[in-house]
């Protein structure tokens, strides 16, 4: 590995560290597209890459780099793409196909200010839904989201853990603030960090069954080209793989797929919390609004409010249960995000009518600074 | 003495799903005794495709086999050769699917010279979704979409590949099967990205509507209609007009992606070490 680990400590831009990140974890696959804020891990990529061995491509348009992926998944590199907004929206086709034909992979959707072409280089936090519901279908899906440099190294080690330990596509969520910041990165050693992957057959090949999964839910996966033929679709299909449409065989698929996130969500879900203990008024945000959120919080405790901060860094699923608890002690949640209310509503759901849920948008292109938020903690 | 093609098949799946009479079993004969011929470990054998009657081939065959979407076959391909180049990794794609969806992959595949075999089953129409008219469907042709006739031109897939860069282009119909066998050997074997048509039949949904027939005559048909490229050449265009030109149209040996992007692997790594 190219991290030395006599100079750990380094200055890394957000995109910088997570292409950095996905190489520690393993992966020697990309393949993307050009797209604004996301190119520079393309660009670091191509280069580091091969370096190891690995491989990368630019393709001819978003949806094919997003096969590419899955292709060269199946054939036992573990792949990335990157991309923003418009590309992301190009990326669901070959997204579910992923999700359902379970091949491990990892998206990187770094937000600009959308829809459409909208902002290609200011911040937006728009993608939320897209991220969860883009393609269609009932579909398992693990979103992780970064609210620093640092954050975007770890949680993209873990995005391409998760990815092949659950077999799921993971998205990893990025603000374009922090994909183009620089902070320092304590850089960790390659024995230092847990790189998972997928589960293997443990059955010689006559015996294998490509969906058959035990209790956890994730089957075994043989890479092509290693004496273990089978056919993978995006119909509706058995434990053999091939086709069906028998209703129950239909619907054990569906939820065996959905499960399979509900059963690791303990495992799967990150949270940050700050002055939460004693906290009457929550800030609930993520990315780099959860940032401003700690500043103001900190700011309103010496105000003598009595502020806290609850930041998801898996946004999905959605920490349902942690929102739950919290609503049940605080008098109030605020949530302020980057867009026209789409992590408020999920505050709401899981909150459950327990306490006031405020949402509060910004939708011009620029972040939401602490003194914006401090000003909604101070209207109590 | 070649192999059998049954054990290419998994033959618990048949019947398969295409009508009587259709030509697309002729082709995957074609393809399977190309590579019974060639005596390809089935293990390092990889069929994908994407959307549509001739993308359901892959499901019958007892190699690893991957069923995409709709026009995208070429670019799973593309990952999986780029993961793994010592897999022969080969598409079977339709009309519709290779030709109008997946129109700009295939492009790109043939400039890059990608290590990939491609084997578009031309019906001349969308045949899994009853019969709208394809970027291939003849000119004045009628489909459920085109009740006046098509108004559209039908494109020279084999032109387009060869002018995009491919290794590899040739044409042949389900009545020439033994030479569209041998084409298809020929691409296997070819490195860089290789191309063939295979003109085919639909009874159902193109014959009917076009009243040319049952299956035999639409098959008789391709017979009378198909013309060597050699012999085309000594005609006027005119005379070309509406006959399916057969034969190879290109055998290059530009060196291949995969070759290439070896290069670029000790480039970096030789920059990595300095």
């Amino acid at each position: 590995m190219g991290n030395r680990c006599d100079t750990r400590a380094r200055l890394l831009q957000g995109n910088e560290s997570c292409a950095e990140a996905a190489l520690l974890a393993g992966v020697r696959f990309f393949a993307g597209y050009p797209i604004t804020p996301s190119s520079e891990i393309a660009e670091i990529l191509s280069e580091r890459l091969p370096q190891l061995g690995g491989k990368f491509i630019q393709m001819e348009d978003e949806i094919a780099s997003m096969a590419a992926v899955v292709g060269a998944s199946l054939a036992g590199m573990k792949a990335m793409t990157a991309t923003s907004g418009p590309g992301f929206s190009l990326k669901q086709e070959n997204l579910g196909f992923a999700s359902f034909t379970e091949v491990p992979c990892v998206i990187v959707n770094v937000q600009r200010t959308g829809p459409s072409t909208g902002l290609p280089t200011s911040p937006g936090q728009g993608d939320l839904m897209q991220a969860r519901w883009g393609t269609h279908g009932d579909h398992p899906v693990v979103a992780l989201y970064p609210s620093s440099v640092s954050e975007t190294f770890d949680l993209t080690v873990k995005a391409v853990n998760i990815a092949e330990r659950l077999r799921v596509p993971v998205i990893l969520l990025m603000d374009e603030v922090i994909a183009h910041m620089r902070e320092r990165v304590i850089v960790p050693c390659e024995d230092e960090i847990e790189i998972a992957w997928r589960p293997r057959p443990t059955v010689p090949p006559e015996e294998y069954q490509p969906y058959a999964a035990g209790p956890d839910g994730v089957p075994a996966m043989a890479d092509f080209g290693t004496g273990y033929r089978w056919h993978l679709t995006g119909l509706y299909h058995d434990v053999t793989g091939f086709p069906t449409s028998a209703p129950a065989k239909v619907d054990q698929l569906v939820r065996r797929l959905c499960g399979k996130i509900t059963n690791h969500k303990r495992d799967i879900t990150f949270t940050w919390d700050e002055h939460m203990d004693d906290a009457k008024v929550a800030v609930v945000a993520c990315g780099i609004v959860a940032r401003s959120a700690r500043r103001a919080v900190r700011l309103a405790r010496e105000k003598g409010i009595a502020a806290g901060l609850f930041q998801p860094k898996t946004i999905w699923p959605f920490p349902d249960e942690q929102v739950a608890e919290i609503a049940a002690r605080v008098d109030r949640i605020i949530v302020p995000e980057m867009n026209m209310g789409q992590l408020v509503g999920e505050v709401e759901r899981a909150a459950r009518g327990k306490c006031e849920v405020v949402g509060h948008s910004r939708v011009d292109g620029e972040p939401i600074t602490p003194e914006e938020i401090l000003a909604r903690l101070e209207e109590v | 003495m070649a192999r059998s093609i049954d054990e290419y098949l998994r033959t618990q799946f048949m019947p398969h799903i295409w009508c009587p009479g259709c030509g697309h079993g002729i082709i995957l004969n074609a393809l399977l005794r190309a590579i019974a011929r060639l005596d390809l470990p089935k293990d390092q054998v990889c069929v994908v495709s994407g959307i549509g009657c001739a993308s359901r081939a892959p499901g019958y065959l007892d190699f690893n086999t991957l069923h995409t979407t709709h026009g995208r076959a070429i670019a799973f391909a593309t990952g999986i050769k780029l993961a793994n180049p010592d897999l022969h990794v080969i598409v079977v794609t339709g009309d519709g699917d290779g030709a109008a969806i997946g129109g700009n992959h295939l492009i790109h595949a043939a400039r890059r010279n990608m290590g990939v075999t491609t084997i578009m089953f031309n019906n001349s129409i969308y045949g899994m979704t009853s019969g709208q008219y394809s970027p291939l469907t003849p000119s004045g042709r009628l489909a459920t979409t085109a009740p006046y006739g098509n108004v559209e031109r039908n494109f020279d897939m084999c032109e387009l590949v060869k002018a995009s860069g491919a290794n590899y282009v040739a044409r042949a119909t389900v009545a020439h099967a033994r030479q569209l066998s041998t084409y298809i050997e020929r691409a296997i074997t070819i490195p860089g990205f290789a191309f063939v048509e295979a003109v085919g039949n639909c009874p159902t949904y193109f014959g009917r509507r076009n009243k040319l027939g049952g299956p035999v005559e639409m098959v008789e048909t391709l017979k009378k209609n198909s013309i060597t490229a050699a012999a085309a050449a000594k005609l006027d265009p005119a005379e070309v007009q509406g006959k399916i030109i057969i034969g190879e149209f290109y055998r290059g040996d530009a060196p291949g992606y995969i070759e290439l992007y070896d290069g670029v692997i000790e480039r970096a790594k030789e920059a990595a070490g300095k």
